[in-house]
């Protein structure tokens, strides 16, 4: 069990509270109350190991009140590990029950132990949310006025809920498939001339690669083709890409809201499926994945079982952006009308990660693409896990923000790799096309549009 | 106590008057290691107008007063007393008027350092006072503590840029002093008074600052030396060759790869020291000038002379030299920084002392500082639990005073004196001008109702 008390206590001195993590911190600024800011936090956090302070119902609401985007440990020259602070202090919280009401345990049981450490299940309720999406039944319902039935917090969140698509990524990418061969198999109404053409350096100059690709939950459900795009890119660049169909979940949004244990369990399951040693690199697509599995060796380092294992994992795992600038990535070469590209960092991405070049490299490989940076790329969109479900006014406040910015770089596209960030900044321009009129602004990720890039090259 | 609050809380609203334990406890410190206190309650006025209430209704309940900014200070300045109020100017931070005509900015105390200099940017002027926390401090607390910066060299301090303050008094009074008026001698300057007064004296409301045209060119150059000597013979050449650049900054060894861990901005990691040098005026006069300073660099054993490519890279490195006290915190979980200024010709033999300090006490310091002011940072590494090396900390900080004082030294040159330096006040200023400190704090807040027990008690 995690708790503050347990911790190396100079994780908790690391801090000097010099406080130049203040002007990165969003709640901070939203509120300039020490309490909201990592400083104030980390505070707190310290009173509670000196024994200075209980452990409240306050500083449970204050420690999920903090988004975790990590925007402070960016910022924080002093090297504090504020990610590691924020797990121990929420799983305290969870273990302490200040917060525990029926309906919040329910939930978290159901979401967290439940649907999410099993994705068969967590396919079987995508399917389900897809027929009811696409069937009609969504908008007869709407029509009917039933969602007035739902209880507020469901009716609020039903339409922001991610669009599921008809294929998941099991559907779409064989659990091997290789630069060559297999590709043309799967290709349809593409000729071998074609394939002939296409990218695959010579065997002879490169040896092959050989990654593994994880799907993920969400991403596996509304977001296959990120996933399908993902092996692609991959393909395009000469690796052999092994795709496991049944996949566990990563464990990270338990480990970020307190479920160290199940995190734990988790990261074992996948270590049991995947052995980091078959292959080069373990391939992540999702920011908010990519930082927890990045974390598998310090999560399991004193399970004697698998630490050693957990440890060639982490030093394998890699984010897709970063894998593919560390290769030297082909640059797609068909020709293509201007289109103007903004980037929105996942807090995860470049903050849990540190991956923040890479991606905007991709994207000026790109034909025709302009980036156009947009004001504030590095602060965080509101969505956080699940942040726009438990603390709703905050998180809108943060998508309003961040929907401005991108607007006002007149970009058709904006880029971002993380499943909550898509769906928090495609729901935010929805609402502003649907308030002006305006046509939505396309939300897609980098390798999506490299891969379109390298698609393009073949029919050209 | 209960009353007190009862009737903050009436006019100011709850949001605005803490008292939780979970709300108080993080204003139990500010950026000076090892001290903290609870407040009674934390209240964040609107105005001067809420400010001066809160003072009358302070002294009615005889509770201290403690003013704060962002709590970054060095020397434990805005650190409570028990049963104080914190008065915190953060949400007072509105910049209320740049005025290109008279090249003046007004904002309010609370206003963030950073956000002043890039107000003035964007209509083309140029506010120089850059401390290394300038991201998050505010001008009140830069006014309180006379704050400098990397541009101090060429450009001065805080109060060299302070034209006029509204300043509230330990009675509630509310009064302006000074005015945009490039010359304005009539009465006391009593402006002056309030700067670097470290909250003793009365609470900073307003501030109207002097701006100045924004520096045509700047060229920023990086150099690397081999012994912390020719680094500071470096300095003395340059100044003695006339020159005077607008930064001159100097990072010891083990600061300088701390810094680099953070930053990663390609500093050498095996120099024993590096100088960060800018120089900025007129883009003829730049070339020329960073020309001459190379070829100084370089002629007094400079291993590397690299100049950044642009603008982006120019601020890269001042942000590095900026993280250096944080950065160092990665080493040991306790840093402590000091703050002692010399003259320039006394460098070199100061840092040697602080060498001999730090071996006689078996401790280790990191060193950094504004070389071209003579003001150094020595740093010491320790770890607060450690009851038998804190205590060593405690004689080494006693001799670094000393070495400061026998060299005509100041013990702070920009931290204040706060609770940290007290003890060595009466040192250095003698009897008499001590006595008159006394003198001028009694004349302002007779019940000792600001800040109590800071500066002296
Ligand atoms: C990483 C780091 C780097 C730093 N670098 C520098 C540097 O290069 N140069 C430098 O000079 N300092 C530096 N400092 C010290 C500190 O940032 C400055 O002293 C700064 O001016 C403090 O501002 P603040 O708003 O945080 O004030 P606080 O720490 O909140 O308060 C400082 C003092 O000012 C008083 N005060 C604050 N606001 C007011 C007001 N409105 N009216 C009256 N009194 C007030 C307080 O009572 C207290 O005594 C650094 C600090 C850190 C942590
Ligand atoms: S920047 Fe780091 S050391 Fe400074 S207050 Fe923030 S967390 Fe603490
Ligand atoms: S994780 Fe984000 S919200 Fe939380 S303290 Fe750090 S910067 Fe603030």
């Amino acid at each position: 069990m995690k708790s503050l008390r347990d911790l190396d206590y100079s994780v908790l001195q690391q801090c000097m509270h010099c406080g130049l993590c203040l002007p990165s911190c969003p709640t901070y600024e939203e509120t300039k109350r020490e309490r909201h800011s990592p400083r104030g936090r980390i505070a707190l956090m310290r009173a509670i190991a000196d024994g200075e302070l209980e452990l409240t119902k306050t500083f449970g609401e204050e420690m999920y009140y903090c988004l975790g985007c990590l925007a402070c440990t960016s910022a924080c020259p002093a090297g504090v590990n504020y990610a590691e602070l924020l797990e121990t202090a929420r799983s305290e919280v969870e273990q302490s029950g200040v917060l525990a009401t029926p309906t919040r345990s329910f939930i978290r049981t159901a979401m967290l132990r439940v649907v999410f450490t099993r994705p068969r299940l967590l396919r079987a309720i995508g399917r389900l949310l897809w027929l009811w999406q696409t069937s009609g039944l969504q908008t007869l319902a709407r029509r009917a006025g039933l969602m007035n039935l739902l209880p507020s917090n469901l009716r609020r969140l039903e339409p922001q809920a991610p669009k599921i698509l008809e294929k998941f990524s099991h559907q779409l990418i064989q659990p091997i498939e290789s630069p060559v061969a297999p590709r043309a198999a799967l290709d349809v109404g593409r000729s071998m001339l074609d394939v002939e053409r296409c990218p695959a350096p010579p065997p002879s100059t490169v040896r092959l690669r050989r990654v593994v690709v994880l799907t993920g939950c969400v991403q596996d459900l509304a977001f296959a083709d990120i996933n399908r795009a993902t092996v692609d890119v991959l393909l395009a660049n000469g690796c052999e890409v092994h795709t496991p169909p049944v996949q566990p979940c990563c464990g990270s949004l338990h480990a970020h809201n307190g479920d160290n244990v199940t995190a734990r369990d988790l990261a074992r399951r996948q270590l049991d499926l995947i052995n980091p040693a078959d292959f080069d690199a373990i391939i992540s697509n999702a920011g908010g994945c990519g930082s927890h599995l990045r974390a598998y060796g310090h999560l399991l380092h004193d399970d004697p079982a698998y630490a050693q294992k957990a440890a060639a994992w982490s030093a394998k795992l890699r984010d897709i952006h970063e894998y593919l600038v560390e290769i030297g990535f082909r640059p797609p070469t068909a020709t293509a009308p201007t289109t103007t590209v903004t980037y929105h960092e996942s807090c995860h991405l470049c903050h849990g990660q540190k991956v923040s070049a890479q991606p905007r490299a991709i994207l000026r490989a790109l034909p025709g693409v302009k980036l156009r940076e947009c004001a504030e790329s590095q602060w965080c969109c509101g969505s956080a896990g699940i942040y726009n479900i438990t603390q709703p006014e905050t998180a809108a406040r943060l998508q309003e923000r961040k929907v401005g910015h991108v607007l006002a770089t007149g970009a058709h596209i904006v880029a971002t790799a993380n499943p909550g960030c898509h769906l928090q900044l495609a729901n935010g321009l929805a609402q502003h096309a649907g308030n002006s009129g305006a046509p939505a602004i396309e939300v897609t990720h980098p390798v999506v549009l490299l891969a379109r890039a390298y698609a393009a090259e073949k029919l050209g | 106590m209960a009353d007190l609050i009862d009737q903050l809380t009436q006019r100011l609203g709850t949001h605005r008057v803490l008292t939780a334990r979970e709300d108080i406890l993080p204003y139990g410190f500010d950026g000076t290691a090892t001290l903290k206190q609870l407040p009674a309650c934390v209240i964040f006025p609107r105005d001067a107008a809420d400010v001066s209430f809160a003072l009358i209704l302070a002294r009615e309940h005889g509770a201290p007063v403690v003013t704060r900014g962002s709590g970054t200070g060095l020397s434990g300045g805005s650190v409570p007393l028990p049963g104080c109020i914190v008065l915190c100017l953060a949400q007072m931070d509105r910049i209320l008027e740049v005025d290109t005509a008279n090249l003046t900015l007004r904002a309010e105390a609370g206003a963030i350092t950073q956000k002043i200099y890039e107000a003035a940017d964007a209509a083309g002027l140029f506010y120089p006072p850059d401390p290394g926390s300038m991201k998050i401090s505010t001008i009140g607390g830069n006014v309180a503590e006379n704050s400098g910066g990397l541009r101090g060299l060429k450009y001065g301090v805080t109060r060299d840029y302070v034209m006029g303050l509204e300043v509230v008094l330990a009675d509630g009074s509310i009064c302006w002093l000074g005015s945009k008026c490039v010359k304005d001698v009539a009465g006391y300057n009593l402006r002056d008074l309030f700067i670097g007064s470290e909250g003793t004296l009365g609470v900073v409301t307003q501030v109207l600052l002097k701006l100045l045209p924004r520096p045509a060119a700047r060229q920023t150059l990086l150099a690397a030396f081999l012994s912390m000597e020719s680094a500071a013979e470096t300095v003395s050449a340059i100044i003695a060759a006339r020159i005077i650049p607008c930064t001159l900054e100097f990072i010891d060894q083990t600061t300088l790869r701390c810094v680099e861990d953070f930053a990663k901005v390609g500093l050498p990691r095996e120099a024993a020291a590096i100088l960060l040098i800018e120089t900025d005026g007129h883009p003829a006069a730049v070339a020329e000038e960073a020309a001459h300073i190379e070829k100084l660099c370089r002629d007094h054993g400079a291993s590397s002379v690299r100049r950044a490519a642009n603008a982006t890279e120019a601020t890269q490195l001042a942000t590095a030299r900026r993280s250096a006290f944080s950065a160092l915190a990665r080493l040991r979980p306790t840093t402590i920084l000091e703050d002692v200024t010399v003259p320039r010709s006394e460098l070199a033999g100061m840092i040697r002392a602080i060498d001999a300090i730090a071996q006689k006490h078996a401790l280790a310091i990191a060193t950094f500082g504004h070389f071209g002011d003579g003001n150094l940072h020595p740093t010491i590494l320790t770890d607060e639990r450690d009851h038998a090396e804190m205590h060593r900390v405690e004689l080494a900080i006693a001799d670094i005073v000393t070495a400061t004082l026998e060299r005509g030294g100041t013990i702070t040159g920009e931290h204040g004196v706060g609770l940290a330096k007290k003890a060595f006040l009466r040192r250095q200023l003698g009897d008499a001008s001590f006595e008159l400190l006394r003198l001028v704090k009694r004349a302002l807040d007779p019940d000792g109702r600001l800040n109590p027990g800071k500066i002296f008690d």
